[in-house]
């Protein structure tokens, strides 16, 4: 008789496991990225190309030099690296897409002790040092067969008073980021992700509907401007697959809630009001701060629980 | 009554023996019965070396308030006695008896007529029979209470683990025991429902009660979801009843008393016959098994000649369990008896028992989110590293239940269960630390 493994209960698991969550993540990025491509063109999956090596590159050297397990299999910097690509406009300088995820790998998620110990989503915070380190990624960002003159994004346009289509915010035929621009394939993303349990609609939903519902309150009770604003700039991608971020965002589906209006918030004063056209990045970092503090808010009730006096 | 019900997880069912009835396995040469195969103190062996023994002979006495009686499973003579290693990890007297082969009943046992509710509570006693779900709590401790403490009487016919079916069996062949006893537990209780919960994944077994209920006054069947774990006390108690046991309390403090059916059932086998519980219907399956089936086997049979009956492995089994998979233990030796509270004996193949990698715990909230107490085991788990006993405290670390629900769904595969019980102690010793000084 060969030996007997003796451990603790349970004995069977479900068979969820990291990399499939990433995996599924990664295929729901799959609509995004193509559209992208189609819509910026070769240089976009250089960019994208370029984003995911560098990000799985520095992960796989940073547990090298380190003597640690190699953690890539688990997919998480591939996300990384996607999402920080097509958070990015198709004509950055490649040097500045590597620096970028020099940040979000090794000082915002290695440094911090890896993945799940990671206090902000390291997509997001990379995006963000490269808007302050390299200024306007945004501005230069236009669509291929559009004139590069008048292509301006659609919250730049906006904010100057123009008019976009509901037909190319829809379908992205617009300026932008990489995966930002096409909500068909954003959404189509989202579904996936349902189908598959790996996220619930609760983030995404109340996000994308209170950011809607402030703009109409804050900018002049415009309902056409104010569904024109949800559409455009980074809210769906970063409604749907930046704040979503497990490590970063909260558990319970209140948690969620109180998580995705806030983000709201912020997104909307700095569209509104701030410097930057674009809010959502900074809504999203701020509530990743404050997670572990909603966390402790929204917790379940527990069975049988009696109030402690 | 019932607002919402509590979480829990989809286990798959694996309910292959669902229509095996137990086929009575030849009698073992020796059977080896520990005097602890209930919560408490262990047994005070009666018998010594070269002593006569019957079936139903008694042969350990009860020793204190939490502890059961034992009793012969085989005719024959104890042929040994010794420190047995259980795999708990305890070390108990044990009762080796050599069978001579007939199954002589003890000629002294008879029905058991009882005409108050402390001959009642003697009898059950003295019937040996502790919680059969596989907690083996001893059963009369649970009824020694005044005869208008218990409401509502819960009995547990969820059997929500994968694999097992026994107590299917159990609900399928012995409703006229199951019936005898709650009749008699009506007559000397102020009881005023009797609600048998089963899992819905059950039709057979719920169509018997439900014959069985219609033939007694104000006994219901109520069917539950198949969501893992149902069985659970708190979690059944309240999808039966639809009260809420407060954190730290029993089922009694609200009123209830919960049984297993097969407990229940053994318990109207001795007042009918005066045969006490000298036998176990079990469940041996598990993919190694060559012929999953139910099987019963006396008391102490050794589990190597129960799987030898079910024509042995067609595969080398990796992981030897008593009980389900999702909270049964692991036994690292094929010669362990089957014990009182043995409901099933499963030996897995490699591929069965695979667990994936642990990795790190990446804040999905699944743990948190199917927990049916709502307890958030991840940060159980961080407070345990800490070895934080204020915060293991705060987040209720002894609520726990040890379903398992949390670690099967783990992503990152952490050991949640396991932490959860070395919390447990080592909360326990914090606090005992405490008062002393
Ligand atoms: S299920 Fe596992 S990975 Fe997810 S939060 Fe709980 S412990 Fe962490
Ligand atoms: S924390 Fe305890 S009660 Fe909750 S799911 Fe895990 S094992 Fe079950």
């Amino acid at each position: 008789m060969s030996q007997l493994h003796v451990s603790a209960s349970p004995h069977i698991h479900s068979g969820n496991s990291t990399s499939g969550i990433m995996r599924d993540v990664l295929i729901a990025l799959l609509p995004t990225t193509l559209a992208g491509v189609i819509i910026f063109g070769w240089r976009a999956l250089l960019v994208l190309l370029v984003s995911v090596g560098s990000a799985v590159g520095f992960e796989a050297l940073w547990q090298w030099l380190l003597k640690k397990d190699q953690t890539i299999t688990d997919l998480s910097a591939a996300v990384t690296g996607l999402l920080l690509g097509l958070n990015l406009p198709a004509n950055i300088p490649l040097w500045q897409v590597v620096i970028g995820n020099l940040f979000a790998i090794i000082v915002v998620k290695c440094l911090f002790g890896g993945l799940g110990c990671n206090l902000v989503n390291p997509a997001i915070t990379g995006r963000v040092f490269m808007l302050v380190s390299f200024g306007s990624l945004v501005k230069n960002a236009f669509p291929v067969g559009v004139d590069a003159t008048t292509s301006a994004t659609p919250l730049g346009t906006l904010a100057a008073g123009g008019t976009v289509s509901y037909a190319d915010l829809f379908l992205g035929n617009v300026g932008g980021a990489i995966g930002e621009t096409c909500k068909l394939a954003l959404l189509i993303g989202f579904v996936y992700l349902l189908v598959r349990r790996v996220i619930t609609w609760h983030l995404p939903v109340v996000f994308i509907a209170s950011s809607f519902v402030l703009t109409f309150l804050f900018n002049g009770f415009d309902l056409n401007a104010a569904a024109l604003m949800t559409l455009s700039g980074g809210l769906f991608i970063g409604a749907i697959f930046m704040a979503t971020d497990y490590v970063t965002s909260p558990a319970t589906a209140w948690g969620k809630v109180v998580f995705a209006v806030g983000a709201a918030l912020i997104t909307v004063m700095v569209r509104l009001w701030g410097n930057y056209p674009e809010g959502v990045s900074y809504g999203i970092l701020l509530m990743n701060i404050l997670t572990p503090y909603i966390e402790t808010w929204t917790r379940h009730k527990r069975f049988g629980e009696v109030k402690k006096a | 009554m019932m607002k919402f019900s509590l979480p829990g997880v989809h286990v798959p069912h694996r309910k292959h023996t669902a229509s095996s009835v137990g086929e009575r396995i030849p009698t073992p040469q020796t059977v080896t019965i520990p005097t602890a195969m209930h919560i408490g103190k262990p047994a005070r062996l009666l018998v010594k070396v070269g002593d006569t023994v019957f079936v139903g002979t008694k042969i350990a006495e009860a020793d204190g308030a939490v502890s059961s009686v034992i009793h012969a499973s085989v005719s024959g003579t104890v042929t040994k006695i010794y420190d047995m290693l259980q795999s708990n990890g305890r070390t108990v007297p044990a009762a080796v008896i050599t069978s001579d082969g007939n199954m002589t009943p003890d000629p002294s046992l008879a029905p058991r007529t009882v005409s108050s509710r402390e001959e009642l509570i003697a009898a059950i006693r003295e019937s040996g029979v502790v919680g059969l779900g596989g907690a083996g709590f001893p059963t009369h401790v649970k009824f020694s209470v005044p005869e208008d403490a218990i409401e509502e009487l819960v009995i547990n016919g969820a059997e929500c683990e994968p694999y097992i079916t026994s107590d299917t069996v159990t609900m399928l062949t012995r409703a006229d025991e199951m019936a005898y006893a709650i009749s008699q537990l009506r007559t000397y209780y102020q009881i005023k429902r009797v609600v048998i919960g089963i899992e819905k994944n059950k039709p057979e077994a719920i169509a018997s009660m439900q014959k069985m209920a219609a033939s007694l006054e104000g006994v219901e069947v109520k069917v539950l979801p198949s969501l893992y774990p149902q069985g659970g006390e708190k979690v059944l108690v309240y999808h039966t009843v639809g009260k809420v046991i407060p954190m730290g309390k029993l089922p009694l403090d609200v009123g209830c008393v919960v049984v297993n059916v097969t407990t229940l059932a053994a318990i109207g086998r001795y007042l009918m016959t005066g045969m006490p519980l000298v036998e176990k219907c079990l469940t041996v399956d598990g993919g190694a098994v060559k012929k999953p089936q139910n099987v019963i086997a006396p008391i102490g049979t050794p589990l190597s000649e129960v799987f030898a009956f079910c024509e042995g492995f067609s595969s080398e089994p990796a992981k030897l369990l008593y009980g389900g998979p999702m909270m049964g233990v692991a036994l690292s030796d094929m010669s362990a008896p089957v014990l009182k509270n043995t409901n099933a004996i499963l030996a897995l193949t490699a591929k069965e028992a695979k667990l994936p990698k642990t990795t790190a715990c990446i804040r999905c909230g699944a743990c948190t989110n199917h927990c049916p107490f709502g307890l958030n085991p991840a940060a159980l788990e961080r407070a345990y590293e800490r070895r934080d006993a204020e915060a293991l405290d705060s987040l209720c670390v002894t609520l726990c239940m040890e379903c398992g629900c949390c670690s099967f769904n783990c992503p990152a595969n952490r050991p949640l269960v396991q932490t959860h019980k070395l919390a447990k102690v080592f909360l326990r010793d914090a606090k005992s630390k405490e008062a002393k000084s």
